[in-house]
């Protein structure tokens, strides 16, 4: 003991300040709560689990059975020649065009509500509304779909084909979109873009280059999310006219012909075979799951290196 | 509000022509303004946080804000580059002039007025990139033409950083401590060579020798700047300043908000050694009242 109870004010304050710092060590309230939290977590997960247990345990036979015919398989009546390969060939399709008109319409109506426009009364009126079309259910955005781009415009999109599924997809998702950008453009701190402002920079020079790269992770999160949603419709694109039971096209993954005929996705796939009453027809429904979630999850994968690698540009 | 395009006389001229009978012996030039502001006052959406503005700025001068907290030296400082201007609420009236031009007449790009007078701000506020980028992004986006690596030397030689980071210049300037952010901050305004700088409390977070090193680079530029600092260390604003500009608070009873106002504003000198006012007077010898 390097100190003498002289030095520290006397044994009576030692022990006093003692007593005082070690006293309510064990806070009841707080563990109480830290367990409450913890037990809504293992909930979570335990549904998830279970879920996923359920899912492989029923779809996992395809695979060892007969792996490589069901991924390059079409879509057949009879289950043990059935395939995903169309399925999957579809919802590719479907989500390139969802991200490619999406994400740049989305970010682009985020920057001007956040960055451009006057914060009005119609700036708060537009919000509220972008926020009201994010929970509409998207059966209607179907509606709209086979409406719009399946009869009227059927010129340009060829009918129901995977442009016309894409489109209404983007539209689906675009208010989401549009949310989580302009969540992740209010981020940014408001004197970054005064430092910018105050060397002399234009607001498009502010966005460019310090506004956006900052929101960046946060905008590419928001996109991956919103294309997962939107990858896992099914409602929508029934409606658009995805086919189920037979298709006939064999086109490559790449093959841009495929974009003006019929198609099918994932999600159309999974609720029909799923629906289907004759035998071996729940263990396909059941492995096309684990290829959706295989996709979901490298997707997700895929987003979360980007927004590191952002997140670390900006450090 | 003034709302003229032509130049407005405001405040002594430099040429007066005398009748050639009368002999002047011929004394120092009197100093160019370079700021005038007239009747000014800012309000945030309904609340009138500072009022009755007038105080010219006088070019190669530097020239101080002090007051107690909250009386709105920020606030008046940022009407000098439009900075007013990024906050919706904020609302500016009366007129302010900058080397005659009214600030805020409708043709004026504020653009072009932050390229001219440049602003260190009261929190330091890098940016998240590289050192070397920060100093050197005020003079891309003016378009600078020139060896950029001199201009970023230069200016962090300037601010008193250049030893500090020469040896790693690619890493953030967030890494920085606060102090050396405030610096990289001065860096970054000087870079872009600006006609004016204003600088809100620069030294608040610096050590006596950093403190030191930027009341001297204040004093070596003022031959080609204009300096405008906002500080709450009364013996910097005597030391550095030619001219002191004394802001207090007025609290109005009824209401129960606080405006800030202009008391006086004088040479520096006078200001610390027999202000006209009592309200001052009990400020700088620390009677706080
Ligand atoms: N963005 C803003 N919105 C609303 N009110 C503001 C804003 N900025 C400043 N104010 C108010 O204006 C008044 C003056 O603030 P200002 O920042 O100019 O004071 P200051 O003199 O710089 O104080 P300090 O010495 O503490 O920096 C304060 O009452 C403050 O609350
Ligand atoms: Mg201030």
């Amino acid at each position: 003991m390097p100190l003498t109870t002289l030095g520290v004010g006397g044994r009576e304050a030692t022990e006093r300040i003692d007593r005082q710092i070690k006293s309510g060590r064990i806070d009841f309230g707080g563990r109480m709560f830290a367990a409450m939290l913890f037990s809504s977590l293992a909930l979570a997960l335990l549904v998830l689990v279970v879920l996923f247990a359920d899912v492989f345990g029923a779809g996992i036979g395809v695979f060892t059975t007969r792996a490589e015919s069901f991924l390059s398989g079409g879509l057949r009546t009879k289950a043990d020649s059935a395939g995903v390969f169309q399925a999957i060939r579809g919802t590719f399709w479907i989500a390139v065009f969802t991200v490619v008109l999406a994400f740049p319409i989305g970010v682009a109506t985020a920057v001007y509500l956040e960055e451009y426009a006057h914060k009005g009364r119609l700036t708060r009126f537009l919000d509220l509304n972008i926020r009201n079309l994010a929970g509409v259910p998207s059966i209607v955005y179907g509606i709209l779909g086979l409406t719009i781009f399946v009869k009227h415009l059927k010129s340009f999109t060829g009918g129901a084909t995977p442009i016309s599924a894409g489109i209404t997809l983007a539209i689906l998702v675009l208010p989401i979109v549009i949310i989580t950008s302009a969540e992740a453009l209010r981020a940014v701190p408001g004197t970054l873009r005064e430092a910018g402002f105050g060397v002399g920079a234009t607001r498009w020079e502010v966005c460019r280059t310090l506004v956006l790269p900052y929101a960046l992770p946060g905008i590419i999160t928001g996109t991956v999310l919103a294309l997962a949603r939107a990858i896992g419709e099914a409602a929508p694109i029934l409606l658009i006219g995805a086919v189920t039971g037979l298709l006939p096209g064999q086109e490559g993954l790449l093959d841009p012909s495929q974009l003006t005929e019929r198609f099918t996705a994932l999600p159309v796939v999974i609720a029909d075979w799923a629906r289907t009453p004759r035998a071996g027809f729940d263990e396909l429904a059941a492995a096309a799951i684990i290829v959706m979630l295989v996709l979901v999850m490298a997707m997700n994968t895929f987003a979360i290196i980007l927004r590191s690698h952002f997140e670390r540009k900006r450090n | 509000m003034v709302m003229t395009a032509k130049p407005v006389e405001c405040g002594p001229v430099e040429e007066i022509s005398l009748p050639s009978s009368i002999v002047v012996t011929p004394a120092a030039p009197l100093p160019k303004v370079v700021f005038g502001a007239r009747d000014v006052s800012v309000y945030y959406g309904d609340f009138r946080a500072v009022r009755d503005v007038n105080v010219d700025v006088y070019e190669h001068q530097i020239t101080a804000f002090i007051g107690p907290s909250g009386c709105g030296k920020t606030t008046v400082l940022r009407c000098f580059n439009r900075m007013n201007d990024l906050i919706d609420a904020a609302r500016v009236e009366g007129s302010v002039t900058y080397r005659g031009v009214d600030l805020y007449h409708r043709d004026v790009n504020p653009v072009e007025v932050r390229r001219r007078i440049g602003m260190v701000f009261q929190k330091p506020n890098p940016f998240p990139k590289s050192i070397y980028e920060n100093v050197a992004y005020g003079p891309k986006v003016a378009g600078i033409k020139g060896n950029m690596d001199d201009i970023v030397e230069k200016a962090l030689r300037s601010a008193g950083l250049w030893d500090e980071v020469k040896s790693r210049l690619k890493v953030s300037g967030m890494s920085l401590s606060g102090g050396q952010q405030q610096r990289l901050c001065i860096a970054r305004a000087i870079a872009t060579e600006p006609e004016v700088l204003l600088m809100d409390e620069p030294c608040s977070a610096l050590d006596p020798i950093a403190t030191a090193r930027i009341e001297d680079l204040m004093q070596q530029i003022k031959n080609e700047f204009t300096i405008v600092i906002v500080t709450h260390n009364m013996q910097q604003a005597a030391r550095v300043s030619d001219r002191t500009a004394f802001f207090t608070t007025e609290v109005n009873s009824e209401s129960d908000t606080r405006t800030g106002l202009l008391v006086e504003v004088d040479e520096t000198d006078k200001i610390f050694s027999k202000p006209s006012d009592e309200r001052t007077e009990n400020y700088v010898t620390g009677r706080f009242g």
